[in-house]
């Protein structure tokens, strides 16, 4: 399993972990994370974290997302940065109050401090991420973090 | 020159550490080599064809005198003793070793200068007319606008993983000398109706593959909106714009794709609900910007000098360097000049290090301590008074630095080539000298006038081939070295891609075809006051392509 670090750099349990594709979507009690494609088997149980894919237009999704306590945002490859705005329109326009996780090929120590300043909350490393060296940079923010012009809204 | 605060000192020697610290886990193998190339070219670092190339920012073009010395001791230390200015305003070293990049940088952040996002899918260096705050036609200095944007796209944390690369440039003047219409954005400081400042916005142009012209997106966006902005199209495109195909990847296509008003009125709604945010401008940013520019007192007595008249009169080669390579300042007395980088027997753009020492000299003798780096590949002193002109001269000409051709043919915008370029189909830059070789006679040069000569190595277009009134492009036909001619491009305000002559002409014929087309050009023009590209917007290619394939023909 992937190591989980907080936006301050300590390390989570992962209480969402991702849900089989052969596994049905828990009614209650176990809080799982589920692709938005099994979406509408999430009935009125709180504790679903949804992923999102890269593509999916976050101003599109119904309300009720936006009360998920966790949504979780993919890079597919480690250029692929489109889910830095996805990060940014759900946590400074949709004012997604939420854990944002960051998922895939780019959650590395080289790109911790601006997915954090784009509003992701939770770090899922990529497997071969040296663990200690990720949750320093995040508990000591270099001048990269501190930019003149905000740009979270 | 923009003074750096302790944040901006900060910024720079972080990306140092962060940069020492990427190269030594590239080396010790926990860092894949995949993903140091991606965090390297966003620090300027390519592998070139023989040996890694360094690309350092000069954001908007201008460099202190302080900032050219450790240009030359780079180049000294580190580099074969020269540098490449380029087209985006930037210098490039051509053979470093990766392993004391690291250091290099650490000797450039000791004069505020980095290589931060000089290369990358990401927002590059901001670029800007050379002559901002000299130039007689100016309307307000750019350079305290390009400097705000710098800071806001400089480890912007959204915008560094884009689709493509990502290119933005500021013009002030009546006259446009950023080639904005050829950029990602291209913004233009004006004056509405009511007098207010604001900007005209340009989106989606570009050279390279499929080099067009970028559409006017906005007619006046108010002065405190112009970061908002920026950040609507960059989210827009980094959101949709195309990843499937990295020739497709620019926002140019996004907004050919898209359609401008489809793609606008994306960018509206979004900006819609930022505009009011954290990136609006407040009263005193723009002030506070300018305060960290120094400033400088021009003579107000500089024009009643008599002694430049009397040099001009007395010498005429001073004359004909004069009639070239000064442009006018704002400032009666003073004047704008050009060190032209384009000398017989030097690659354009080249400059040695003991050049590069002696310039910082001559600035700080004559300019203030400032210079210029030019699109075109030239240096500018933007302040010297005309009583200081003809010592400047013999000091240049000295150095090499002095041919009287800004402007003319043997002037020619060129990419590095071949010669060093992984890219590259072609040697431009021993075209460009057998071109020099076949049109030195400057009588001659001036006879034909102004005429841009732009040539790159291959379709990325690093020399801009598409907007030269003529345009040469190296193609690769099976295994040879052929070059596509183009003509009639523009980068200025009138901006316009070049048309193809025809088939493309072998390594050998390169020199007689421009000259086809120069001679061409001369039989047909109404009178010489019918510039190259006027002449050909009014007569079109039939005569230039009857007389350059005639003697295929024959």
């Amino acid at each position: 399993m992937s190591p989980l670090l907080s936006k301050d750099g300590t390390i989570l349990t992962d209480l969402y972990p991702l849900l089989p594709d052969d596994q049905p979507v828990p009614a209650e009690g176990r809080s799982v994370l589920v692709p938005l494609s099994r979406f509408t088997e999430i009935g009125r149980y709180s504790g679903i974290g949804l992923s999102l894919p890269n593509t999916t237009d976050v101003l599109k999704l119904p309300s009720s997302v936006l009360q998920l306590p966790l949504l979780a945002l993919d890079f597919p490859s480690f250029g692929d940065g489109r889910a830095y705005s996805q990060a940014r329109w759900l946590s400074g326009r949709l004012g997604y109050r939420g854990e944002l996780r960051a998922r895939g090929q780019a959650v590395v120590l080289d790109q911790l401090e601006m997915l954090r300043s784009c509003g992701f909350s939770q770090f899922e490393l990529r497997n071969d991420q040296n663990l200690q060296a990720c949750a320093d940079k995040l508990a000591h923010p270099t001048a990269v973090s501190r930019r003149r012009f905000p740009s979270l809204a | 020159m923009y003074r750096y605060d302790q944040h901006d000192q900060q910024l720079v020697d972080a990306r140092v550490a962060e940069f020492r610290d990427q190269t030594r886990r590239y080396l010790d193998g926990s860092l894949p080599a995949d993903e140091f190339r991606h965090l390297r070219l966003r620090n300027g670092l390519y592998i070139q064809r023989f040996a890694p190339m360094l690309r350092i920012s000069i954001p908007y073009g201008l460099l202190s005198s302080q900032q050219m010395r450790m240009l030359a001791h780079i180049a000294r230390k580190y580099d074969k003793g020269y540098g490449h200015f380029t087209t985006r305003q930037n210098i490039q070293f051509n053979w470093p070793k990766l392993e004391e990049v690291p250091d290099i940088l650490a000797d450039l952040a000791t004069v505020q200068m980095h290589a931060i996002q000089t290369s990358g899918n990401c927002i590059r260096n901001i670029t800007s007319d050379p002559f901002a705050g000299a130039a007689a036609d100016e309307l307000v200095d750019p350079r305290p606008y390009c400097e705000l944007t710098r800071q806001w796209a400089t480890f912007h944390p959204e915008f560094n993983w884009l689709p493509r690369k990502f290119k933005i440039a500021f013009s002030s003047s009546t006259k446009d000398r950023a080639a904005t219409r050829v950029h990602d954005i291209g913004i233009h400081i004006v004056r509405n109706a009511a007098g207010e400042l604001g900007y005209e916005v340009y989106v989606g142009g570009g050279l390279g593959r499929t080099p067009i012209i970028g559409l006017k997106i906005r007619d006046f966006l108010p002065e405190p909106d112009l970061l908002s902005y920026c950040e609507a199209i960059l989210r827009v495109y980094n959101l949709l714009g195309r990843r499937d195909n990295m020739y497709k990847a620019r926002i140019k296509i996004l907004v050919k794709e898209m359609g401008l008003p489809a793609f606008a009125e994306k960018v509206e709604a979004e900006w819609a609900t930022i505009k009011d945010g954290p990136l609006k401008l407040k009263d005193g940013d723009l002030e506070r910007m300018k305060a960290q520019f120094s400033q400088f007192e021009l003579d107000p007595s500089a024009a009643k000098d008599q002694s430049y008249a009397q040099k001009l009169s007395e010498d005429s080669a001073f004359a004909a360097w004069t009639r070239r390579n000064l442009k006018d300042h704002r400032v009666p007395g003073h004047k704008l000049v050009f060190l032209s980088l384009k000398a017989r027997g030097v690659a354009p753009g080249d400059v040695s290090a003991e050049q590069m020492d002696a310039i910082a000299d001559l600035a700080d003798r004559y300019a203030f301590g400032e210079l210029r780096a030019t699109h075109d590949q030239n240096l500018v002193f933007t302040d010297v008074r005309q009583q200081d002109l003809y010592p400047l001269w013999q000091a240049l000409s000295a150095l090499g630095l002095a041919t009287p051709n800004i402007g003319l043919l043997t002037d020619v915008i060129c990419c590095p080539g071949l010669d060093f370029c992984s890219l590259s189909n072609a040697s431009s830059i021993a075209v460009a000298e057998e071109i020099f070789d076949r049109f030195e006679d400057l009588d001659y040069q001036h006879d034909i006038g102004s005429i841009k000569l732009n040539m790159s190595g291959c379709m990325n277009g690093c020399g801009h081939h598409s907007v030269g009134h003529i345009g040469i492009l190296g193609v690769d036909k099976k295994g040879e070295e052929w070059y596509q001619i183009t003509l009639g491009g523009s980068s200025g305000n009138d901006a316009s891609l070049g048309d193809r002559t025809g088939p493309s002409v072998e390594r050998a014929h390169i020199a007689d075809a421009i000259q086809n087309i120069v001679e061409t050009y001369l039989q047909q023009r109404l009178s010489e006051e019918e510039g190259f590209l006027a002449c050909y917007r009014r007569v079109g290619m039939p005569p230039f392509k009857t007389r350059l394939y005639a003697e295929e023909a024959a």
